[in-house]
């Protein structure tokens, strides 16, 4: 045996292991430097531009158009001709093109994903795993539905309405997009959509899509630009305005609507309860917990921001969740150990920013695990704050990023009282291992949706949507065609 | 040395009939998880201090019938010297065997740093008397074993019999000596992560020094999810009462990457302080090789192929 | 001699009692002295509603149906009561029929809008239909009982309680309307019925922010204004009409909730 084997084995010192970057590559991306109006299936140069930028370092990425009312306006008259076609097309037409649509999504999905992951902050774990496959999905589910729509409504014959404006946010934009244009060209109707202000490319490389899948021109137009912008298109001669955003704004929205027989659906913010009893999976829930309020840095209109813990382990879900928060990487979205990415925009940081200080100011009690966040971009780290009170303002308005607050309870009554003590109604979560409890506090909590020892999953045939506050109409699901056909159907 | 058992929180001896309630665990929440962790992407350098550390916490394995002091002889050699060609390789943790092969085995590694674990307790049953199990241990130790491999009685405990379990553990860890002793679980046939867990810490209150997950002799063997359940098992004891217990995967880790996902687990769910052959070990045996092949395409740039690297 | 008749003093239905206006007021219809609403009857009334909600909705599809059907009972009984009151018995035995009609659909709602959906992971998941909660109702001038009715069955049967502003030209059916409720088993406050001056009272309907939607079907020229103030505590605003029958009649007053749990051992 010589020396070199007798030392071999010896047990080295353990030391942190950093895991090296793994960075996804941005060359699966064809980035144009500017980028029109998509109308009536062409480009049209713009008359009003600005830049769109990575939030993670500020890069800025292409310019791209700010619509003008008479541009809008012009998109809508587009959409209103290709109406008279493509709602005469039979519904097993209008299927085929949106299965070409799903399908090269999936084709093109890595793509897809890094864009989405560039252009909007959120981790390529995320994008390619989570934003990407359910967008195809819901291509996918819409399409079946398209020839099939007279069994969705007993007694209805199905018509479509005709053209649909559709605004959507900045945390989920492919999959938003899906969201709003796979039912409203199942059934017979056409669109002129706004993505978000800061968050424009994907929808923009959507119009490739389109045009890969021959989708007759004029049926998808998407028209880029700030709040003006979706302003315009809710003045325009649309027959249904479909959002999600902010409550702010929603409201604002049905305000302008009023008296001008115009549909409307609505899917705006929440402050969703997260609720953990005393005999949940406790390991199980910390992941849940984690996923409701970390998940896309927070920017989730269902977030589970408000953690409900039974006090009797309170301070061990605390100990344990602290402790998890600490795994959280932070950093670049492209690389593909991120779990946390940056923040979308300044005007979001700023916001997150302010009702973090008023939390302390209120006198909650704040952990922010150690993490060196990058010089430039837009950033956050994971918060969480305890010894939070009903009335303060970060157990009471939406922050949308990546802080928790918790708050304790006794018993299931005061749970669902609590939780229900909010004028939103988006989502809720529950954890206990007694079914008879999980059904109890499902039927009890005022939510459009409620997960059960889980959080955050989100699937085509699952109706989505809020109670109160949070907004009207379903998206998802049967029930997510009918905001799109005329005479009541809801 | 051997210390009072940790004993996790809610257990009070003498163990009563039904075992405390230690909590559930979620079987989709816990695969998703470690679905989530077994994405993490490890390159480079990172990769190769991972590499390294796998094969300093491997327990090479030859657990036949058909086991002869010649074939014993030819696994203690790959164990000292994994790869004759690269000095730089180490040495693995351990040679895990049967009792009659004991001897040979420490003949075979005297000198060098690997250690010899012996299995013993009527494995992988279990299903033997009391009396018998524990002379096989004694026996083991007597032979030379610095380790002891036992199985859980796992009649005793899906009959409910856990006081039975706890005492054979008790036992056998009196008869171990000197000697470290591991808890096999065999997980395949425990039916739920909830009695992984329970089992775990059952063990755990009983003395052990690690806990295993099989015997490798059942497919299924070693999951990722069953892991993380283990792990977690581990930290709460860890939290409760500030002993570090060890952790054994074993059977169905053939391949580097898979290694790999387990340190990770590992890493993000108990620390990098159980990240050393004290407190973690792979039992596998064609692992070795896969992950040598890992190391040399790291260092050269080129896929290998297994006709470079000795079976022994 | 003919025998001087004991006059009925029309008064409001709040809360399962009949009280006058707390404003004292009255005006007069159909050669009466009917109620005058105030806006403090508004709130009084969305107070008891949002009180009895909780229970209606919590009592089972079977028990909301049976107390439908007893209501078109009570309702025959007095069908030449109310034919005075109305245009004549054609608009009162179709009220009474579309009792009967929402009657039978109340156990068979969770079955017809609600689905289990198949999502692509190891979770059950199913949507179930749920009453909004509290509903205001602006019920069309005419015809008074069916107009009425129409929009108010849909309403209840969900399992939502409701204040309703009643036909304002001939508003006595509407309380003949609540002496009947009075007497068939719905609990206090479920339903609550208002007479008075319309473009008075709803906009405080359209604006409270404890009423969860608004059916403007009778709002006439108050229609966009109550609109945009629906927007406050983004209300659910229905129009439908005065004389239908439908299954999305009902489904216009339901929010859907979607349940998922993982399946696992």
């Amino acid at each position: 045996m010589t020396e070199v084997e007798k030392r071999r084995g010896a047990a080295p010192v353990p030391r942190d292991w950093t895991y090296a970057p793994a960075p996804e590559s941005r060359e699966i991306v064809a980035l144009h430097e500017r980028y029109g109006l998509f109308v009536g299936g062409e480009w049209l140069e713009p008359t009003e531009t600005y830049t769109t930028v990575s939030p993670a370092d500020e890069e800025p990425l292409a310019t791209v158009a700010q619509a003008t009312p008479a541009e809008v306006t012009h998109a809508v008259a587009v959409a209103r001709e290709a109406f008279i076609d493509w709602s005469a097309l039979p519904g097993s037409e209008r299927a085929k093109y949106l299965f070409r649509i799903a399908r090269i999504l999936q084709e093109r999905s890595r793509e897809f994903a890094v864009l989405e992951s560039l252009n909007g902050g959120k981790p390529i774990k995320e994008s390619r795993d989570v934003d990407l496959p359910l967008a195809a999905a819901h291509f996918f589910y819409y399409a079946g539905w398209a020839d099939k729509l007279e069994y969705a409504f007993p007694n209805r014959e199905p018509r479509p309405l005709g053209v649909a404006g559709q605004i959507i946010p900045w945390n989920f934009p492919l999959l938003m997009l899906a969201w709003k244009i796979a039912p409203a060209l199942a059934t017979g109707n056409t669109v002129v959509l706004k993505p978000a202000e800061t968050t424009p490319l994907t929808a923009l490389l959507f119009c490739d899509v389109v045009c890969q899948a021959e989708l007759p021109p004029g049926v998808v137009n998407i028209v880029t630009g700030d709040g003006a912008a979706g302003a315009a298109l809710v003045d325009a001669d649309v027959d249904k305005i479909a959002f999600t955003g902010s409550t702010e704004v929603g409201k604002a929205i049905q305000r302008r609507l009023a008296g001008t027989g115009k549909k409307l659906t609505l899917e705006l913010g929440g402050k969703a309860a997260n609720i953990v009893f005393d005999d949940a999976a406790i390991d199980q829930a910390v992941e849940g917990i984690v996923n409701g309020i970390y998940f896309n840095q927070g920017h989730v209109c269902c977030a589970g921001s408000r953690l409900f813990v039974q006090e009797s382990v309170a301070e061990a879900v605390v100990d344990k969740l602290k402790r998890r928060m600490a795994t959280l990487r932070v950093g670049d979205p492209l690389d593909k150990n991120t779990d946390v990415g940056a923040i979308n925009s300044r005007q979001q940081l700023d916001k997150i920013e302010e009702l973090v200080a008023a939390g302390r100011a209120e006198g909650a009690e704040i952990y922010q695990p150690p993490c060196r966040l990058p010089e430039r971009g837009y950033w956050f780290a994971p918060t969480v704050f305890t010894n939070v009170a009903q009335s303060y303002r970060i157990a009471q308005e939406e922050i949308f990023g990546p802080v928790l607050s918790v708050l304790t309870f006794r018993t299931p009554d005061e749970a669902v009282e609590k939780a229900n003590n909010t004028p939103y109604g988006l989502s809720a979560g529950v954890w206990t291992e007694k079914g008879s409890r999980i059904l109890w506090m499902a039927e009890r909590l005022r939510a459009g949706v409620v997960w059960a020892n889980t959080y955050n999953r989100f699937d085509p045939a699952s109706p989505f949507g809020g109670y109160k506050e949070s907004g009207f109409g379903r998206e998802g699901g049967r029930h997510g065609l009918a905001p799109y056909l005329a005479g009541a159907v809801q | 040395m051997v210390q009072t058992p940790a004993l996790p929180a809610e257990f009070e001896l003498p163990l009563k009939l039904r075992l405390p309630r230690t909590g559930a665990v979620d079987q989709v929440a816990v695969e998703a998880r470690a679905g989530e962790l077994a994405k993490r992407s490890i390159k480079r350098d990172a990769k190769l201090w991972a590499l390294d550390l796998a094969i300093r916490c491997c327990d090479l394995t030859t657990l036949e019938g058909q086991d002869t002091p010649g074939k014993v002889a030819a696994l203690c050699s790959k164990a000292i010297r994994p790869d004759p060609t690269d000095p730089g390789v180490p040495s693995v943790a351990a040679v895990c065997v049967y009792p009659n092969l004991v001897a040979v085995a420490k003949e075979r590694v005297a000198g060098s740093s690997v250690k010899v674990a012996s299995v013993a307790t009527a494995f992988p049953s279990g299903q033997s008397p009391i009396d018998v199990k524990l002379r096989e241990v004694e026996d083991a130790v007597a032979f030379g074993a610095d380790e002891i491999d036992m199985v859980i009685d796992r009649g005793a405990f899906l009959s409910g019999r856990y006081g039975q379990v706890y005492d054979e553990i008790v036992r056998v860890k009196e008869a171990c000596g000197g000697a470290h002793l591991k808890v096999i679980l065999e997980v395949a046939e425990l039916g739920t992560y909830d009695n992984v867990r329970r089992a775990s810490l059952l063990a755990i209150a009983a003395g052990a020094d690690f806990i295993k997950t099989s015997t490798g002799k059942l497919p299924g063997a070693a999951t990722l999810p069953v892991h993380l359940v283990m792990l977690e098992a581990i930290r709460d004891v860890y939290d409760g009462t500030g002993r570090r217990i060890g952790m054994k995967p074993a059977g169905g880790i053939r391949a580097s990457k898979n290694a790999i996902q387990y340190l990770v687990q590992v890493h993000e769910t108990l620390g990098p302080d159980w990240l050393t052959p004290d407190l973690y070990r792979i039992g596998a045996s064609s692992l070795v090789n896969d992950i040598l092949m890992q190391i040399r395409k790291e260092k050269t740039g080129a896929y290998q192929s297994r006709d470079y690297f000795t079976n022994d | 001699m003919s025998r001087l008749p004991v006059k009925k003093t029309y008064k409001l239905y709040i809360g399962g009692g009949f009280p006058r206006s707390e404003s004292g007021r009255t005006y007069e219809s159909q050669g009466q002295n009917v109620a005058r609403a105030s806006r403090k009857d508004v709130r009084d009334a969305v107070v008891a509603a949002r009180a009895a909600q909780p229970k209606w909705a919590g009592a089972t599809a079977y028990n909301r149906g049976q107390v439908l059907y007893r209501i078109a009972e009570m309702m025959e009984a007095r069908t030449a009561e109310f034919a005075e009151l109305v245009s004549g018995r054609a608009e009162v035995e179709r009220a009474i029929d579309r009792w009967v009609w929402y009657a039978g659909f109340a156990d068979k709602l969770a079955q017809v809008l609600g689905s289990s959906n198949p999502v692509a992971g190891p979770y059950f998941n199913f949507s179930i239909p749920e009453p909004t909660g509290v509903v205001g109702i602006v019920a069309p001038d005419e015809p008074p009982l069916l107009g009425l009715v129409s929009r108010l069955a849909p309403a209840v049967v969900g399992g939502n309680a409701v204040v309703a502003l009643a036909s304002e030209t001939s508003p006595l059916a509407a309380i003949e309307l609540a002496e009947v409720l009075a007497t068939s088993d719905v609990p206090a406050g479920t339903v609550n019925l208002l007479t008075g001056f319309r473009a008075e009272l709803a906009p405080w309907l359209a604006s409270h922010m404890d009423v969860n939607a608004i059916d403007v079907t009778g709002a006439d020229g108050l229609r966009s204004d109550l609109e945009r103030a629906a927007a406050d505590n983004v209300k659910r605003v229905v129009a439908g009409q005065s004389d239908s029958q439908g299954l999305y009649e009902i489904a216009a007053f339901l929010e859907l909730k979607t349940v998922w749990h993982p399946i696992g051992v």
